[in-house]
């Protein structure tokens, strides 16, 4: 019943993310675009081995590359982020249905226990 | 949404390991909050969603029971089942859930009831995966509800890009 294609490609972006490395890169996108060069500055890593990682996000459909070949700046494709974030809302927001429900089930068991010591 | 109740529910979901916990406070004393997770007529009342039924086939809730239930709506059902690991009362539970359509999607959880005093009770409810793939799954088995069209949605997002 869930597509499972599609579901792969959700297993990707959170696999993608589960890097430290790489989430240290989306961080740093989210503040702007940012070279190879200036996004391996910081790590004590080649830029191949960034270059590395940046594929990963691209594959994962979180970041994408201008065709300037001159400099290619990366860019984070902030929709498909907040998609993953509502999804965790959407699931906070079930459990928060839930409790709400409970409250009222734990209220009618006080009433009931006063009802029964009466 | 503006409603009166103070408290919200709280999620986190680690990213280092696939692990989801929320964790949510109730007007209850832990030994009521308990049994209202361990009486199947009182469970049913609040399991699941809004317009979703909860119909126990088994539910055995000792150390070393099972349970499993039916979930309805108006447009969907299936079923979920587990095993009860320990049962420690007012205090903790801890139990596997299995939406069956995902058989590898096992997750362990615990559930602790830890009393805040003047009869409140924080709940924390921590459900760990073996894969961040198997995270996934378990959290798409909660979002029945939108969840096809959340999936086409990132399907045309990640086409697009």
């Amino acid at each position: 019943m869930v597509d499972n294609a599609a579901a792969d490609r959700l297993s990707d972006v959170f696999s993608a993310l589960a890097d430290p490395t790489r989430r240290d890169m989306v961080a740093r996108l989210a503040s702007g675009d940012a070279t190879v060069t200036d996004l391996a500055e910081p790590y004590d890593v080649t830029v191949q081995a960034v270059s590395k990682h940046l594929r990963v996000l691209e594959d994962a459909g979180l970041v994408s590359r201008s065709r300037d070949a001159q400099r290619r700046p990366v860019h984070l494709e902030a929709e498909v982020f907040d998609l993953m974030t509502k999804w965790i809302e959407r699931y906070r927001r079930l459990a928060e249905e839930r409790y709400r429900k409970l409250d009222a089930v734990l209220e009618t068991m006080s009433e009931n226990e006063k009802e029964k010591s009466k | 949404m503006t409603t009166n109740t103070q408290h919200e529910t709280e999620i986190i979901v680690d990213p280092d390991v696939p692990l989801v916990r929320i964790i949510r406070e109730f007007d209850a004393p832990p030994e009521k909050v308990f049994k209202a997770h361990t009486d199947p007529d009182i469970l049913k009342l609040w399991n699941g969603p809004d317009g979703y039924e909860t119909e126990f086939e088994t539910f055995d809730c000792r150390t070393g029971g099972s349970w499993r239930y039916k979930s309805s709506g108006e447009d969907w059902e299936g079923w979920f089942r587990g095993s009860f690991h320990e049962i420690r009362p007012n205090t903790v539970i801890i139990q596997t859930f299995n939406y069956e359509d995902i058989p590898d999607g096992v997750a362990l959880e615990r559930i602790e009831f830890e009393d805040l005093g003047d009869g409140r009770t924080r709940l924390t409810s921590t459900s760990l995966v073996d894969s961040y793939e198997g995270r996934d799954a378990f959290l798409a088995s909660g979002m029945e509800v939108g969840v096809i069209e959340g999936y086409n949605r990132l399907d045309g997002i990640l086409a697009a890009g």
